[in-house]
């Protein structure tokens, strides 16, 4: 009976996610322009303005990763579950034999699965039409990018647990996502900042996973210190999430 | 008459507010018993306390036999919840809430059946965020009976409706009764209690009142007034209401 509940759940929660479009725009359809667009401009494709001889775009795509995972978890999960407490409908749940921590799961896992669809399609689109090559050590990508996700997805769940009201939660979450995508180098890479900024980026989740991202595309697996420090957050996310989140 | 829901002596503090101090009531099986209260004399919380949502600072609670506290996880199969202000998502519609809740329970109602009843049949489709006040307040009752529940509560049920709203609601009450259910009805409406509950309790400050059926209420308050005829809101003004002016309804 609860297996079936939470199926049931699930499926009803990604039918939300998707009728409400707003996180398939962004986390699917928004990354997929961007490169698109990047891919077009001389300027991202020249390995002359490249970074050692690396095209900005093959630059970019690992820090394209970044930016889905933290559009689905920064700015679908916390406003979605603020709001769903805000609203009651969380403490409806209460009322039944299910209970609301099921929610959690549902939205955990509906973001995790967006995210893998949306990476496989932003990789997928680079290789097939920019010429972008997939990372080089594909299994390290995965684990890393999995690690990545696990981490914002905690950190979305905190935010949704701290936040009084659906919209802070939605403000928080869009103030953090910039500061985390700048720090993954979205609007400067980080192989092109400056010794200090670069290593306070490099101990955010996406400064971290966005250095480890692009040692797996180059082929390499990344240093254990990076994804330690994935998992760090992760866990502290996860489990401060869960233990702080308020159902009413 | 067998009691399905006993309240002894039930205390429940938010911090230095007492919000209830001492609450006792039994609710026998097939009726409607009412629960009546200026705002903030302790009914939301007596009903949450009966219902599990918040655990009680003292006394005892047995709702056909299971304690709330303790027993949450049979307690829900058996009783079903209509909460003041709780909506559902915006963009879920009426048949896939009920299908949703529906999987929760061990042997639910048919819901195609319970939206025929309960007048939601053309709204099947309309999601939540699109559907009236009065819909909503009826696909709120579908979701508290879809688990095939012995005992309902319902707080604050019409509050908001208009009157034609509030007579639909009304029939549906009854309607639920006549099906075995046993009700918990949470208002400050007197004609809603008038005219559906077979007792009322009526708590201020609290504390419970006075238990008794609507008409000896009356009674006693035409009796007290000196007047031939009164109703319920006589009673109530008279047994409630000591702070004066310190409630709006």
């Amino acid at each position: 009976m609860s297996t079936e509940a939470l199926r049931r759940l699930t499926a009803t929660e990604l039918t939300l996610f998707l009728r409400d479009k707003v996180g398939p725009v962004f986390g699917l359809a928004f990354p997929v322009v961007l490169l698109s667009v990047f891919g077009n401009l001389d300027f991202f494709t020249d390995p002359a303005h490249g970074i050692d001889g690396v095209p900005l775009l093959r630059v970019y795509v690992p820090i394209l990763v970044c930016f889905v995972i933290a559009m689905l978890s920064l700015n679908t999960i916390p406003p979605t579950l603020a709001g769903y407490r805000e609203q009651g409908v969380l403490r409806r749940l209460r009322t039944t034999p299910v209970g609301p921590a099921r929610v959690l799961v549902a939205q955990l896992a509906i973001c995790t699965g967006t995210a893998v669809v949306a990476v496989a399609l932003l990789l997928g689109v680079a290789r097939v039409f920019f010429d972008v090559p997939l990372p080089a050590a594909l299994v390290a990508f995965v684990v890393t990018a999995l690690f990545a996700v696990l981490a914002l997805v905690g950190l979305g769940l905190l935010v949704a647990a701290a936040a009084p009201t659906g919209k802070a939660a939605n403000a928080v979450g869009s103030v953090l996502f910039y500061v985390l995508t700048f720090c993954a180098g979205l609007w400067l890479p980080l192989a092109a900042m400056p010794t200090t900024l670069r290593h306070v980026s490099e101990a955010t989740p996406l400064g971290a996973a966005v250095q480890a991202l692009t040692q797996a595309t180059q082929g390499d697996w990344p240093s254990p210190g990076r994804l330690a420090l994935l998992a760090g957050y992760a866990v502290v996310g996860l489990v401060l999430g869960v233990r702080l989140f308020r159902w009413e | 008459m067998t009691a399905v829901i006993e309240v002894q002596g039930l205390h429940k503090r938010y911090g230095d507010t007492v919000a209830v101090d001492d609450v006792s009531f039994t609710v026998d099986e097939g009726e409607i018993f009412g629960i009546l209260g200026p705002n903030g004399a302790g009914k939301t919380t007596t009903v949450e306390c009966v219902e599990g949502l918040r655990e009680r600072d003292g006394g005892m609670v047995r709702v056909l036999g299971l304690d709330p506290a303790r027993d949450r996880a049979e307690l829900t199969q058996q009783l079903g919840v209509q909460l003041q202000d709780a909506r559902l998502p915006e963009r879920l519609r009426v048949d896939e809430a009920l299908d949703l809740y529906r999987s929760f329970y061990r042997a639910p109602a048919d819901p195609d059946a319970l939206l025929e009843a309960l007048g939601l049949d053309g709204a099947r489709r309309t999601q939540f965020g699109k559907l009236s006040g009065g819909q909503r307040q009826r696909l709120s009752i579908a979701l508290a009976l879809v688990g095939n529940p012995r005992v309902a509560v319902l707080d604050e049920l019409t509050t908001g409706l208009d009157p034609r709203a509030r007579r639909e609601a009304w029939r549906l009450i009854a309607d639920v009764r006549a099906r075995g259910v046993t009700i918990v009805l949470v208002t400050h409406f007197m004609e809603e209690a008038e005219r559906l509950c077979d007792r009322v309790a009526v708590i201020d400050a609290g504390r419970v009142v006075i238990v008794d059926s609507p008409a000896a209420l009356a009674a006693r308050a035409a009796a007290e007034l000196g007047v031939e005829r009164a109703s319920l809101e006589d009673a109530f003004v008279a047994l409630t209401g000591s702070g004066e002016d310190d409630h709006v309804d």
